[in-house]
């Protein structure tokens, strides 16, 4: 076992444990954002750099810091580590200019985005960003391309994690859609507009941490925020059927994949549960999903809370409510 | 004990004079401050025909701009629906199709956008959380019904005219810091 300090907050955990994980482990405030990191899914991380940290103590046996910022979601932690997230203004310095970075060719219709309101980055650019941008040149535009019959791609909104590339390589046999081109021209594509089929495939969806795949039968349906996100199962054949249905009413919007508190999907679901079960018989719900209240879902949400939760006994801060 | 305010008085029994009793000179007094009032300035107005002078921010009626084209400016992005505490906003959004661009900014549009003018508390709210400028409150105020659907507003009551003479100026409601930003030509949605 190593010990680690992450924010001033010991932890051990075993060897081979990258920071961003050890992180998680402590839980609350100390867990750097990641928008490319997804574990789940092997080799993702590493490329979208706003899980940078400072570390200030390499190890017990070498205790002079790193010489630059390290993304926690692939350095693995050494005993004696002592590592600073929120506590480093450079940190904060630098998570800011990753944002500008990130949004350099994102486009500004988070008011047309149906990923609005569940969006990592505009999570990401309200608590670290700047209001303004210092680049005057134009962004990088796309015509928008159905992939498949389900998916919509807004290649204008991607950030590049390669989540997607990832998820369809390890979940799906046969990947049908990658990164084409090179640097800042590269993009998400299929090959002639190949449609991507396999039964897996909407966990792309829900993978993309930003708008850029989104679903086409809930496409412009309504706003996440007015929606009720509600625990559902049913006998599928080909997943476990556990899912988030988001209701208004008795009707079901849309199917998703029920996520964690790191905007993880706990299992992915097929393509039958998500596109085509629409129907409220077709599921078993089970009750209402538990919502971060600083999430804009939560508006007009009411739910009961247990007394114990209300304060995280190791941040010590109100965290555990979301 | 201290009181709360100046004007209160202790009430005491105490016998009352024989002026006091006959009341005449209290009624007198009355009269004279009634007649008093013949000569001072009114202070009704005769509605409808004269129309109160509103303030150039006062937050009646809602109106749904369009940009200087004609073209509607609300995306039905919900942010005013979730902004309003008193839950006064419905919107179904659709998708613009080919063909449609100049009567939609954007690729998404609101096909029904209601406001019940019941339950709406005239806070302001939908117009600060707006994005696009596309709800402002207007001077107008909003007429009593004898019918409560007839007071869940939609489009037809809310859009501006397309007519370059008969739109709203709402350029007053704005701050000066948003009328300065929208002069820079350096961010898109401004060119």
């Amino acid at each position: 076992m190593l010990k680690v300090t992450i924010d001033n907050i010991s932890i051990e955990v075993e060897e081979g444990t990258t920071i961003l994980n050890a992180a998680r482990m402590i839980g609350g405030k100390v867990v750097p954002p990641a928008m490319c990191y997804y574990s789940k899914l092997k080799g993702s991380g590493g490329k979208c750099r706003t899980c940078l940290v400072k570390v200030s103590h390499s190890s017990a046996k070498d205790p002079r810091p790193m010489g630059k910022l390290v993304a926690s979601c692939s350095t693995p932690v050494q005993d004696g580590m002592v590592v600073q997230n929120l506590t480093s203004p450079e940190v904060i310095e630098t998570r800011k200019g990753i944002v500008e970075f990130l949004l350099l060719n994102h486009p500004l219709d988070c008011p047309v985005c149906d990923q609005a309101g569940e969006c990592d980055l505009q999570d990401l650019s309200f608590g670290f960003g700047m209001e303004e941008t210092a680049t005057e040149e134009e962004r990088r535009e796309f015509p928008m391309i159905d992939i498949g019959e389900k998916i919509k791609l807004h290649m204008n909104r991607c950030i590049l994690c390669y989540r997607c590339v990832y998820t369809a390589d390890q979940l799906t046999e046969k990947r049908l859609h990658g990164v084409l081109y090179r640097g800042d021209v590269s993009e998400i594509g299929t090959f002639i507009q190949h449609a991507v089929t396999n039964d897996f495939s909407g966990n792309m969806i829900d993978v993309c941490p930003v708008g850029a795949l989104t679903d086409k039968t809930f496409r412009f349906k309504s706003r996440v925020w007015f929606l009720n996100p509600m625990n559902a199962h049913r006998d599928c054949p080909a997943c476990s059927g556990k899912v988030t249905a988001w209701m208004f009413g008795n009707e079901i919007y849309r199917i998703t994949g029920r996520k964690d508190r790191y905007g993880e999907l706990e299992e992915f679901i097929c393509n039958e549960c998500r596109f085509e079960k629409k129907d409220i018989n077709d599921w078993v719900i089970e009750g209402p999903r538990h919502i971060r209240r600083q999430s804009v879902i939560s508006a007009n949400h009411y739910e009961e809370m247990k007394k114990q939760s209300l304060i995280d006994p190791i941040a010590g801060t109100m965290e555990s409510l979301t | 004990m201290k009181h709360l305010t100046s004007r209160s008085k202790i009430v005491s029994n105490k016998k009352m004079t024989f002026w006091e009793r006959i009341y005449f000179p209290a009624i007198l007094g009355g009269m004279w401050i009634t007649f008093g009032h013949l000569f001072r300035k009114k202070t009704t107005i005769q509605y409808p025909e004269v129309n109160r002078e509103f303030s150039d921010i006062y937050r009646g009626k809602h109106v749904l701009k369009r940009d200087d084209e004609g073209r509607e400016r609300c995306t039905s992005c919900g942010l005013c629906a979730v902004a309003c505490p008193a839950e006064a906003i419905t919107m179904v959004s659709a998708e613009r199709k080919p063909g449609e661009e100049h009567l939609y900014r954007e690729e998404k549009y609101a096909a029904i956008y209601e406001i019940n003018m019941l339950r709406c508390i005239f806070c302001g709210d939908c117009e600060e959380a707006c994005p696009k400028e596309a709800i402002f409150l207007t001077k107008e105020i909003v007429h009593s019904e004898y019918q409560r659907d007839k007071l869940i507003y939609g489009k037809n009551e809310l859009l501006e005219p397309v007519d370059p003479a008969k739109r709203i100026d709402v350029s007053k409601r704005q701050t000066p810091e948003v009328l300065e930003f929208k002069k820079n030509k350096r961010y898109k949605h401004n060119r």
